[in-house]
């Protein structure tokens, strides 16, 4: 069920602005591709193309054509809520609804989405919460609201909320930034665990990361300052790491800049 | 020998290093004092007219309240030598008009302020958030004369209450607006792309994420315009002339209200009439005070959990 994407010749704009140019890639099913790259090249604009969240911004626009399997997001019959029920995301910062409870944290996409379902609503939201590595801790408080979990419990959360809509592919910008180390392990483990049904794409700043979760790297810079963001180079993670084709690559990862 | 030189040397090469961190130079300890006696003096001196006011209403009308006909009679048949009736014909009508003017103006402000936050992009939404700043700025006794205009003399009808209603909502409305376009704008963006993110509809994200997030703000904002508005004198002046007997139509007759009782008493120069323009003062206050207090009851109400 998960599928693959093909990203062709894609430009982004804000406005007037060109923020990344000329992207092409292509992201396996059931795999893990990690972006990687200076703050503010664009990785996690890109990120959020691939399930139609950049239009969310005004004046957000793209040119180019992103395919999921073999059908462009972007065609104009295409519709944004179906795409993003197709293409889960998770955020930098954990956002569970303040007004929610655990459960109905995890129970929002299907419940918003018209699932009345009582007994599918309660399945869908054990195994979410199975699947994100959380039932344990909150099986006996599902009525407890949300906020109250910590932050790495809370990622989890809203990693459950995410995979109980069964997108295909499952889109994580930065989801361990605002963690601590056990947490972001916590969250390392599960995508390995989650890799197995879901196509995922990771933005991270943190090279370890990139290199301990992913198969597929892609390295994103600014051609200059002020200069539209570009793909650099993309290849499997572990040729990036060892032996990456261009120097600008290079001198990244080996922390020579950046 | 190199340690010891060492020693000796370092002291010298490292910068001084202030180890008193007592006491505060005289000049921010100054400041800090003449800042602090500024606030209060600034807090005392706001507070004057407050207390005076509240003490005066209380000594001059709390006796009138404390009797139970003041809340159950009107004052058909009293005149202002007389002592006795009360003021439940303005409190009712107060209520009533109050309670119709909410009716109109919450769903068309609170309407237009998530067109405002959540839709308005481009030159409707600046014409409509102008228009508000405008309305903002118009005093009661303009709303008051346009309704007139409107109302009586375009129209040809009689001075209702529901005209005196008509004008109280043109001058809630933008107050709506105002503080609930706030209370949409605290909530975090986040959970709004989180909602996006799971495939749900904008209108959908709006009615089940936003309003419910900024629910408590929303209710505050109503209720407190709604105390400011049940203050408003001119349109009751214009369109709503006082009444003595108790009146339930909104499209028929006259209808007494608190600040019309007021006015109307307060030009009288006997006793009983003086005692009843502070009582009628007292129980408007009374009344705008438990609308706040209801406000910030319900706040505590708030649906976000933590």
């Amino acid at each position: 069920m998960a599928k693959r994407i093909d990203v062709h010749d894609l430009d982004i704009f804000y406005g007037d602005f060109k923020a990344v140019e000329g992207v092409s890639m292509t992201v396996e099913p059931r795999s893990v591709t990690a972006f990687i790259g200076p703050s503010g090249c664009g990785k996690s604009t890109v990120l959020r193309t691939l399930n139609r969240m950049h239009e969310v911004i005004p004046g957000g626009r793209v040119s180019g054509k992103v395919l999921l399997d073999d059908q462009d997001l972007y065609a104009p019959s295409m519709d944004p809520v179906a795409v993003r029920r197709t293409v889960g995301m998770v955020f930098q910062r954990p956002n569970p609804f303040p007004t929610m409870s655990i459960k109905d944290n995890v129970a929002a996409g299907l419940r918003l989405n018209g699932v009345k379902d009582k007994k599918k609503v309660d399945e869908v939201v054990e195994s979410s919460l199975k699947g994100a590595n959380l039932w344990n801790e909150v099986k006996d408080r599902l009525d407890k609201p949300g906020a109250g979990l910590s932050g790495g419990q809370q990622q989890r959360l809203c990693i459950a909320r995410a995979i109980a809509v069964s997108p295909q592919v499952l889109l994580m910008d930065e989801p361990c930034s605002a963690l601590d180390p056990i947490s972001t392990l916590a969250i390392e483990d599960l995508i390995n665990e989650l890799k197995a049904r879901y196509t995922i794409v990771i933005v991270t700043h943190n090279m370890q990361q990139a290199a301990r979760v992913s198969d597929q790297t892609a390295f994103f810079n600014l051609k200059a300052t002020g200069q539209p963001g570009r793909l650099v180079e993309v290849g499997a993670t572990q040729k990036i790491f060892s032996n990456p084709d261009e120097q600008a690559t290079e001198d990244y990862i080996s922390g020579r800049f950046g | 020998m190199s340690t010891l030189t060492q020693a000796a040397v370092e002291p010298s090469t490292t910068p001084p290093v202030h180890t008193d961190l007592t006491g505060m130079s005289g000049r921010r300890a100054f400041t800090d004092r003449a800042a602090r006696v500024v606030m209060w003096g600034a807090f005392l001196l706001a507070c004057i007219p407050l207390v005076w006011i509240l003490v005066s209403t209380l000594v001059k009308g709390g006796h009138m309240l404390l009797s139970g006909s003041w809340w159950s009679l009107s004052q058909n048949g009293i005149t202002s030598r007389v002592v006795g009736g009360g003021a439940a014909h303005a409190i009712q009508g107060t209520l009533m008009q109050a309670a119709v003017t909410a009716i109109m103006s919450v769903p068309i402000g609170v309407l237009t302020a998530i067109y405002l936050v959540e839709y308005g992009r481009g030159r409707l939404a600046k014409v409509v958030s102008f228009m508000v700043d405008i309305l903002t700025g118009v005093p009661s006794i303009v709303a008051a004369l346009f309704i007139y205009a409107l109302w009586v003399t375009t129209f040809g009808f009689q001075r209702v209450p529901f005209a005196v209603t008509l004008a109280l909502t043109l001058l809630m409305i933008p107050t709506i607006v105002r503080s609930t376009e706030e209370m949409l704008k605290l909530v975090p963006n986040e959970l709004r792309e989180a909602s996006y993110a799971l495939g749900v509809p904008k209108w959908r994200t709006i009615v089940s994420i936003v309003l419910p997030t900024a629910f408590s703000g929303i209710v505050t904002g109503v209720l407190l315009g709604l105390a400011r508005v049940m203050g408003e004198t001119a349109p009751l002046i214009i369109l709503g002339p006082y009444t003595k007997s108790m009146a339930h139509d909104l499209f028929n007759g006259l209808m007494a209200t608190l600040p019309t009782m007021i006015n109307q008493d307060r030009t009288e120069a006997l006793q009983p009439a003086l005692d009843r323009v502070w009582g009628a003062a007292l129980t408007l206050i009374l009344l705008v005070f438990v609308l706040n207090l209801l406000g910030r009851f319900l706040g505590r109400f708030s649906k976000v959990k933590n």
